[in-house]
């Protein structure tokens, strides 16, 4: 497709293998800084101007993070990336490692340059391990080139970058959690303050971004951020890599201008599944408020388009569910991925995400109590930002969203013991 | 307790970090010993402890921590099904009832001859292949179908 940052080479033969890399003009942002002696400064102004937002669900600015690392700081200092992909419809990372991880791996070596790191980890996601493998394949490839490693292109600048892998953790996905994870610890967030950039791996200070956000970066330093930017729209800058899941025709990663609006985007995944109806969209992954089929086909896919309706582009994964689905047996499973994931650190969280899926449960089994669905508003709203981390929100929001949108769907279950969607 | 080759593996995991940071090669070690081990026993476990010159509730805490380590024997294939919304509305469900009434048993079951053991779990970050599997952790295999899940069973000896 046009304008594709990311996977424009990736329908090429063995597109992760260095020698095919380099034929579509890889490592020539990091040729380019090097050669050219690039200031840190010029670097960060440049990932400001493109507007890059943090790709892992955030959306947090990347130049404004990048600029809080204290880059003279004497010392170790870390980049980490985080390719801890669990977030229920997310998928994009796994396809940014096993088929273009060159420029993920520069993307690195870029950021290193600017924020004065010494080291770099790329932590990976435990269940898809293939892709670890592949990751760690590609390091060897740019260690043998010299574009990492010591003396990186001669440059006298020595910087090297390891693949840590996770082991069935969605709490790691959380950046201090991650860092715990990697210094061999159980994987519980960290209290903040102290931010990473201050004290993170190791106690040193650390900047953590996004797989996508991170293989964003040679784009931006061979084209300028205002290229990048021009991609999507002002304050959204860039394309995005969406992954389509759910009940459409082709599911998979579609890489698109942030803006695009969401009906082009159904229409590029084939559509409904044949025969069906759009019902409702979870926009930005499982922790995100769904939005009702309606709503949904008038948005455009970008962070203000999405907050404005009410939820959250998030990683941009995009649940498509048709008018089959029971919106109550939708939440009882992704209440128990938050119960089951919950790191136990937080009272709210640890004992919250249990009560919240027990609710839903016995709703689902037609034995809801009356005052069920008060219940479920009240534990939901008492775990919302009384955690360390966004662990709490994330099981709090989708039960919000659905009650807001499809509380009838609730109370025909506690009323009539049975489902309205399947009569059953 | 684990041999050299796994050893051989566990230093080169060791080297990733800074000195005086073996610690963070305990996930990679407890993986390791768990491939040559098929689970992971507590004297096991403590082996790792020691040999990376760490307390032995570390690397507990670690083992317990992360679903993909196994702290009772499995069966020699550990199929693991995702089961979260996603793949379920892409047919997790027929996946899973398909693959217990082939295998006789339910999950966290292993077969009476010791050869499978089905698990459920949590979103692998594949979900635009789903419905999807992976054998003892590592190898995926992807938009399953009867006819896919009867070739990937009789290709495991």
């Amino acid at each position: 497709m046009a304008n594709e940052v990311i996977f424009h080479s990736i329908h090429l033969p063995e597109s992760w293998k260095l020698e095919n890399y380099l034929k579509t003009g890889g490592y020539d942002a990091l040729k380019k800084v090097i050669a050219e002696k690039i200031p840190a400064e010029e670097i960060i102004a440049q990932v400001k101007t493109s507007a890059l937002r943090g790709r892992g669900g955030a959306g947090f600015p990347t130049g404004l993070k990048w600029s809080f690392m204290p880059r003279q700081f004497p010392g170790d200092k870390y980049v980490v990336c985080n390719t801890d992909e669990g977030e229920p419809g997310t998928f994009k990372d796994k396809d940014i490692v096993r088929f273009n991880p060159h420029q993920l791996i520069e993307g690195m070596i870029i950021a290193g340059y600017t924020l004065g790191a010494t080291a770099g980890y790329n932590y990976i996601h435990g269940e898809i391990f293939e892709c670890y493998e592949r990751f760690e394949a590609a390091l060897d490839e740019a260690r043998a080139a010299n574009l990492l490693g010591k003396n990186i292109l001669g440059s006298g600048w020595d910087f090297d970058i390891h693949a840590h892998h996770g082991y069935g953790a969605y709490v790691c996905g959380e950046e201090t959690a991650l860092l715990e994870s990697i210094e061999g610890k159980k994987g519980q967030p960290r209290f903040k303050p102290p931010f990473p950039a201050s004290f993170g791996l190791y106690g040193k200070p650390t900047t953590i971004n996004n797989t996508e956000t991170l293989a964003s970066i040679p784009y931006i330093v061979k084209h300028g951020g205002q290229k990048f930017l021009e991609l999507g729209k002002p304050n959204n800058g860039g394309t995005k890599i969406f992954s389509v899941s759910g009940h459409v025709n082709k599911p998979g990663n579609y890489e698109i201008g942030m803006g695009t609006p969401f009906k082009d985007l159904l229409e590029m995944a084939g559509g409904v599944r044949d025969g069906h109806k759009l019902k409702a969209v979870i926009p930005g992954g499982s922790s995100v408020p769904v939005v009702p089929a309606e709503i949904m086909m008038d948005l455009t896919m970008d962070y203000d388009s999405i907050a404005k309706a009410g939820s959250m582009l998030g990683a941009g994964s995009v649940i498509v569910m048709d008018e089959t689905v029971c919106m109550v047996k939708a939440l009882e499973r992704l209440s128990y991925f938050y119960f089951e994931e919950s790191c136990g650190q937080c009272t709210p969280c640890r004992e919250g995400t249990g009560w919240l899926y027990r609710v839903v449960q016995r709703i689902e089994h037609g034995e809801g109590r009356q005052e069920d669905l008060d219940l479920l508003d009240s534990v939901a709203g008492n775990i919302m930002g009384r955690t360390i981390c966004a662990l709490g929100d994330a099981a709090a929001m989708p039960v919000q969203g659905m009650l807001k949108h499809y509380r009838d769907e609730f109370e025909y279950h506690s009323k009539h013991k049975k489902c309205m969607v399947s009569g059953v | 307790m684990l041999s050299s080759e796994s050893l051989i593996q566990i230093d080169r995991e060791v080297a990733k970090y800074p000195p005086n940071n073996k610690q963070s090669a305990v996930m990679s070690a407890l993986r390791i010993a768990q491939i040559e081990k098929g689970w992971l026993a507590p004297e096991t476990i403590e082996f790792v402890a020691t040999y990376l010159e760490i307390p032995a509730i570390a690397a507990w805490e670690v083992a317990t921590f992360y679903n993909m380590y196994e702290l009772k024997p499995v069966g020699k294939y550990k199929l693991t099904v995702c089961t979260n919304l996603p793949c379920s509305l892409m047919g997790a469900q027929s996946v899973v009832e398909y693959l217990q009434d082939k295998l006789g048993i339910g999950f966290n079951e292993t077969t009476s001859d010791g050869k499978f053991t089905l698990k459920m779990s949590e979103c692998m970050g594949s979900c635009g292949e789903g419905p999807l599997l992976t054998i003892n952790n590592h190898k995926m295999r992807v938009q399953l179908t009867p006819a896919k899940i009867d070739e990937i069973l009789a290709g495991l000896e």
